[in-house]
């Protein structure tokens, strides 16, 4: 590899590990609080990408989608918590098999509204070009991505550290139980991180869409990489979502020019490594394998 | 007066297991009582169908005469009872301050920092320390002070003096007599029969999922029997 080539897919990498970030942050947050592996994380990205698609069509605004489609997962979380994970509260097994059922039905329902066939977001306005960087010109949009998922994660680690509502997810990820003891209600707690969770998997879809364009199984591929930074990074902690996904970004990048289709084994190979060096991942505090 | 706590015909399982085989228990206001039992008896499982961790099939449970039987946890926290449960369960991931500050809920004249620090003044420097780098005994003191920060009516203590030296022991029971003296009413679970003779006026003792026998702490002194029978080792 030229050392062209070499910069070029750092940054590439990089840029897929942002936005690695951005998906996996939502999915590690829902696991630490409330037990759940959410698997309709993807679907969720999806709907988010779709969202985005049609408020641009509408309104020409990337950013305005970048705005609506998060909310509008948000309010989708919030609806379907109470209504089916509540239900559930302390059956972690079937928590989750519902949520594959939700993610059915969201993936099922994109197809109906919008389709089956591949689509394509564009650039907003003033990213969709490129610029000249060390050897070769390189989309500014990439680089806007990378920008956004560090801002994001100062924004997440901020709202976590310092504002009484980061105390409080941050107590709840240890024992929500006794959060509740403390005069906290736990239930409009688990609303509310689902839905940002939700929030972030939509947000996680627009970023992704001028870059991967929007298709069927494309949910899949969202819940498959987030779950490998999760489990790599370590669940439950907004740090293990940033290990995970500046280690995985540019290993899965880099594994695909050198390795072609054998680029999954080089991130299988990491999760493997991490979990047997470190059962927790990176930085979790909570093991994977009991 | 109404009574601080007022628990009646409690029955609670665990899956199939009848834990609670209908508890009587009563803490009127102000006053410190001492709820004693071997392991296992259902001490802690009697805290948690009170605090609302464990729904109660049977039974009610009155807090200062509103029925709360079954409410969930934040509900029974807002109408002034605080737990500081068998384990202490302080968040070991937070700074000693944060987990003072989670907990509060400010009245006038009531309970704040400044003033659970000058109960126990060894948290002030450890103020900013993550709470699981706490020794045993420092982490007991954040759990009884974070139940303070609620300024409740009634403090639930659950073991307290599970793993203490006996130094420590005897600091917690000046403690807790300090805060009997304020008026707070008390229920104080304890193997430590010394500690819960000393801090309860009454004495409660469970066996089985019941309680079995309720009096001063003179009148168990003289019912050699319960000792022998439902306490002795
Ligand atoms: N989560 C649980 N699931 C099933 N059984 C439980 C659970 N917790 C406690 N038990 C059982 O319920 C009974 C009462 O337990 P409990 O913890 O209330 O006793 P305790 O009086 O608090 O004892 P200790 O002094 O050891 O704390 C015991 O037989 C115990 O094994
Ligand atoms: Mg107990």
């Amino acid at each position: 590899m030229s050392p062209e080539l070499v910069f070029q897919q750092a940054l590439n990498g990089l840029s897929f590990g942002a936005l690695l970030f951005i998906l996996a942050a939502g999915l590690s947050l829902v696991f630490g609080m409330m037990d759940v592996v959410n698997l309709a994380h993807g679907a969720f990205y999806m709907l988010g990408a779709y969202v985005a698609l049609s408020v641009v069509q509408r309104t020409g605004s990337f950013w305005l989608a970048m705005v609506v489609a998060p909310l509008a997962l948000a309010a989708l979380g919030l609806v379907l918590e109470p209504l089916l994970l509540r239900r559930l509260r302390g059956r972690h097994l079937d928590q989750v098999l519902l949520t594959i059922g939700v993610s059915l039905v969201v993936v099922d329902q994109i197809g109906v509204v919008w389709g089956r066939e591949v689509r394509s977001l564009a650039a907003p306005a003033g990213l969709d070009g490129s610029v000249a960087l060390y050897g070769g010109d390189y989309p500014l949009y990439r680089l806007f991505v990378i920008g956004f998922g560090v801002a994001l994660a100062a924004l997440l680690s901020y709202v976590y550290s310092r504002t009484k509502v980061g105390m409080r997810i941050r107590a709840g990820v240890e024992d929500a139980e006794m959060l509740g003891a403390l005069g906290v209600d736990t239930d409009r707690l688990f609303a509310l991180t689902f839905a940002a969770g939700a929030a972030l998997a939509g947000l996680a879809g627009v970023v992704a869409a001028p870059v991967f364009g929007l298709q069927p199984g494309m949910d899949l591929d969202a819940l498959l990489y987030s779950l490998v930074v999760v489990v790599v990074g370590g669940l439950g902690t907004l740090g293990g979502a940033v290990a995970g996904s500046v280690l995985v970004g540019p290993a899965d990048t880099f594994g695909k020019v050198v390795f072609q289709e054998f680029a999954l084994a080089v991130i299988f190979a990491i999760v493997a490594l991490v979990l047997l060096l470190k059962p927790t991942g990176l930085l979790g505090r909570i093991r994977i394998a009991r | 007066m109404t009574a601080a706590l007022e628990v009646s015909g409690l029955h609670a399982y665990y899956g199939e297991s009848h834990v609670l085989q209908g508890v009587d228990l009563a803490v009127g206001s102000g006053e410190a009582v001492a709820l004693v039992g071997r392991n296992g008896a259902g001490k802690t499982t009697t805290i948690a169908a009170i605090v609302g961790f464990l729904r109660p099939r049977a039974g009610r449970v009155l807090v200062n005469g509103r029925d709360l039987t079954g409410a969930p946890p934040h509900r029974i926290a807002r109408s002034g009872v605080a737990l500081c449960p068998q384990g202490r369960r302080i968040f070991g991931d937070l700074s000693v301050r944060e987990n003072l500050a989670l907990a509060a809920r400010p009245t006038t004249d009531g309970w704040d920092e400044a003033r659970v620090l000058e109960l126990f003044p060894g948290l002030a420097r450890r103020l900013v320390v993550r709470a699981e780098l706490l020794s045993g005994g420092e982490q007991q003191m954040l759990a009884i002070a974070r139940a303070l920060m609620r300024n409740p009516a009634l403090l639930i203590l659950d073991e307290p003096s599970e793993g203490l030296a006996p130094k420590l022991v005897g600091d917690l029971g000046a403690a807790l007599l300090r805060l009997r003296a304020t008026g707070l009413a008390i229920l104080l679970i304890e193997q430590n029969l010394t500690l819960a003779t000393a801090v309860g006026q009454r004495v409660q003792v469970m066996s089985k999922g019941a309680v079995v026998f309720g009096g001063t702490p003179a009148e168990l002194a003289a019912a050699r029997d319960i000792e022998t029978r439902y306490l002795g080792i």
